[in-house]
């Protein structure tokens, strides 16, 4: 090694310790680098620790109030996922709790219900949904449709042994087509596993985006960036490189605590290797600074830095498409979405996590996220002249 | 009683200098503007552009046919005709099938088993194996409920059997489960109560770093007294959002064709309270602020578990106790509850008393924070001026 290069490595490791002395005076790295994704990891962990929402509120308009009425109710009560806790004779009465919120869904039972039901009337059993809470209203969508469905079968099964028939001659009338579902990775239907396997790294992600920007921003508008570019022997690349390393290992370290809280602790699906999903989780960290740097030079003034930074991050929940598929979204914005790194991180949880893929059907998103590292390098001519030249405007 | 009507005429011209010189600061620093004007402006557009499809149509699913038979076919028919998904590839075997979901050019397999037609037409039950990806739920309940659909659209073929009891289903308010109709309107509610965040912080984070003394407040005299600060600065932001929330609240929906039930006074009538309570909440959180840029590192990220503490897309049933009191302190959990009950399901103001009344109390309550850290602060101003003139 020649002493050029040592001198190099020296003067890194001068702006890491810099650095790390700078993270550890301030409060607000605290907050953000650490404090922020945990407070989110308890905050959605337990939030939905549940994974499947149980008991949700229901109303029964009950007209016929007979045994058969009775009964359907008491079927109902029994499943978990939804719960009685509103009956009345009164239709709009019933609604009116729908509206304040109260039950997110109406079964209606109408009169004469039992007696046309044994005549093969065909009475009609009706239920109602409030889909301006779509998970509640699906939920309950789910039970309601089942209850009616059991019910239809059991009078069928009444009157067919009514008529002689065997219960083994009947059943496959009473549905001859069954659905055996296998939801591969999820079989619980979690939503837990669905949503907190994005929602917290998106937050971190969220985060890093807004710490780089600001660490960088806040040592031009406190007038240290000229020491600081100085320090890396004026390459700006060795000074971010010393700056930000640091970062990443914190960041880094927090990527891991949620992996342990999420994969060990409770339990979520991994049904890939270990590996890949932490080598995903450190270019998702990479990308993201490399992005941060990219955001603060573009636009080097800090708000303006900083918003750019909280768009994006912001953006990405949604465009990333967990919630709502990119599939289904125009295709201009689907084009976009490859801009996101929470895009890419996103198809490798899906592939390494969730469905244990092999490689070969997630190594371009790996090179995605990698990709984003090249991008402070188109701009560090601006941020280098910003930190030499340009005077901190508030 | 001169004196009090004195008091009272200097106090509200005080207020009003504290307002215009409030509004100064507004519009001459743009990173105050890009929070209380362009990112309400811009921000609700973005994401109804994002979900605006609403819903998911023809997702991609493959069959496995190893039945190969009429009734096969007959299912395969069916299960393309509806909306939900698009038959994409018929595969021989599970291997191949599985390819092309692991490609994600596919998200759902249905495999039909060999002895389908023969269980069919001998009395006994059929089955139909479905393999879904999870990795979207929208996705697993499109390919579910179609092939549901399929399936007994089947069977009632099949078995000329007549349903003993039929049933309907209705959804009721965002009929057709859009993402957006769902989603959005707590976005838009949402918005208001960050964006003040951000800027109130931001405002409150320069007067730290402008004044010396890192108060809060400037020395000019109208500033020496608690009421006419806060009623000054508060009328300030109120105006400003009046003018956000015509947009956000009624503007923005009607573009989007949301859900839009409420006429708009009622939708006026509510977000009176709900500006007021997340103004004196900003106003009372900016006091953590230090410095000017400080309040997005703290305050973006909470829209996200806000999102789900508002109770639209994680049920307010399922939220537990101590998640729901924490709820409680923030404007935003009963401005959404509100304005999705108002808009999306077309409730009266008397059903959403609930919700109008605690914000009511939000703004109480803040309101007096406020008033507290601010006569805290002239305090300390008024210490300042006495220490400065003994020198």
């Amino acid at each position: 090694m020649t002493k050029n290069s040592n001198n190099n490595w020296q003067a890194i490791l001068m702006i890491s310790q810099r650095e790390i002395m700078r993270l550890r005076n301030h409060k607000i790295y605290w907050l953000s680098m650490v404090g922020a994704p945990l407070f989110c990891f308890v905050f959605f962990l337990s939030l939905m620790y549940e994974g499947l929402p149980t008991n949700m509120p229901l109303a029964l308009v009950d007209l016929d109030n007979s045994i058969t009425s009775r009964n359907i109710a008491r079927q109902l009560e029994a499943f978990e996922g939804s719960e009685i806790v509103y009956t009345t004779n009164s239709f709009s009465d019933a609604r009116e709790e729908l509206q304040k919120g109260n039950v997110y869904g109406i079964m209606l039972i109408p009169s004469d219900f039992e007696r046309d039901a044994s005549l093969s009337k065909q009475p009609q059993l009706s239920f109602y949904t409030n889909n301006s809470f779509l998970i509640a209203g699906s939920l309950l969508f789910k039970d309601l449709k089942t209850i009616a469905t059991l019910s239809s079968a059991a009078v069928n099964l009444k009157i067919g042994r009514a008529k002689g028939q065997s219960d083994k001659e009947l059943m496959p009338q009473i549905q001859p087509i069954g659905l055996d579902t296998h939801p591969i990775g999820n079989p619980w239907i979690n939503y837990s596993v669905y949503l907190s396997n994005m929602l917290l790294p998106g937050i971190l992600q969220l985060m890093i985006l807004l710490v780089t920007v600001y660490s960088i921003g806040i040592e031009m508008k406190e007038k240290t960036a000229r020491k600081w570019l100085q320090m890396g022997n004026s390459s700006l690349i060795r000074s971010l490189f010393g700056k930000l390393l640091p970062q990443t290992g914190i960041f880094f370290i927090v990527g891991m605590i949620l992996f342990i809280a999420m994969y060990i602790i409770l339990e979520f699906p991994l049904n890939g290797n270990f590996l890949n999903m932490m080598l995903g989780m450190l270019l998702a960290i990479l990308s993201a600074q490399a992005l941060g740097i990219f955001m603060i030079g573009v636009l080097p003034t800090l708000r303006l830095g900083l918003s750019f930074a909280s768009i994006w991050g912001m953006l990405s929940f949604s465009i990333s498409g967990f919630s709502f598929p990119v599939t289904a979204m125009y295709s201009w914005v689907k084009a976009l979405s490859i801009l996101f790194p929470l895009r890419h991180y996103y198809l490798i949880y899906v592939d390494q996590a969730l469905n244990g893929r092999d490689m070969i059907y997630s190594w371009h998103h790996y090179l995605a996220l990698a990709a984003f590292i090249i991008l402070p390098f188109t701009i560090l001519k601006n941020l280098k002249a910003a930190i030499r030249h340009l005077e901190y405007k508030p | 009683m001169n004196k009090l009507i004195n008091i009272i005429k200097g106090g509200i011209s005080d207020s009003f200098h504290v307002w215009r010189a409030e509004l100064d600061h507004t519009f001459k620093d743009l990173g105050v503007v890009i929070f209380f004007i362009v990112v309400p402006l811009i921000y609700p557009v973005l994401y109804g552009l994002i979900y605006n499809p609403e819903v998911v149509r023809k997702v991609p699913v493959v069959v496995v046919d190893q039945s190969q038979t009429s009734s096969s076919r007959s299912f395969v028919r069916k299960l393309g005709a509806t909306a939900d998904v698009a038959v994409i590839a018929h595969c021989p075997e599970m291997e191949e099938a599985k390819r092309l979901v692991d490609k994600k050019e596919a998200y759902g397999i249905l495999l039909i088993p060999s002895e389908f037609s023969r269980q069919l037409h001998t009395g006994q039950k059929a089955t139909i194996q479905l393999f879904c990806d999870m990795g979207s739920m929208l996705h697993y309940k499109a390919i579910l409920m179609a092939s549901t659909e399929a399936s007994m659209n089947l069977g009632r073929e099949i078995h000329i059997l007549t349903e003993a009891i039929p049933y309907e289903s209705i959804s009721l308010y965002n009929t057709q489960s859009g993402f957006s109709s769902f989603l959005l309107p707590a976005i838009l509610v949402l918005v208001i109560q960050q964006t003040l965040l951000l800027g109130v912080g931001m405002l409150a984070g320069t007067s730290r770093e402008r004044t010396r003394s890192g108060l809060l407040i400037p020395s000019g005299k109208q500033y020496r007294g608690t009421l006419r600060v806060v009623f000054g600065k508060a009328m300030a932001y109120l105006l400003i959002y009046a003018y956000v929330a015509i947009w956000t609240l009624l503007i923005v929906p009607h573009i989007f064709e949301l859900p839009q039930i409420a006429p708009y006074g009622n939708t006026l009538l509510f977000s009176l309270p709900y500006l007021l309570a997340c103004i004196f909440f900003a106003m009372s959180l900016s006091f953590i602020i230090k410095s000017r840029e400080t309040p997005m590192l703290v305050f973006v990220f909470t829209s996200v578990p806000l999102v789900f503490l508002s109770g639209v897309s994680w049920p307010v049933s399922a939220i537990p106790v101590f998640w729901k009191w924490v709820s409680y302190l923030f404007p935003s959990t009963f401005g959404v509850q509100g304005y999705v009950k108002l808009n999306s399901m077309g409730a009266k103001l008397s059903e959403i008393s609930f919700e109008y009344k605690m914000l009511w109390i939000l703004t109480g309550v803040y309101f007096v924070i406020t008033c507290i850290l601010y006569r805290w602060q002239v305090h300390k101003a008024d210490k300042k001026r006495l220490e400065k003139s003994n020198f």
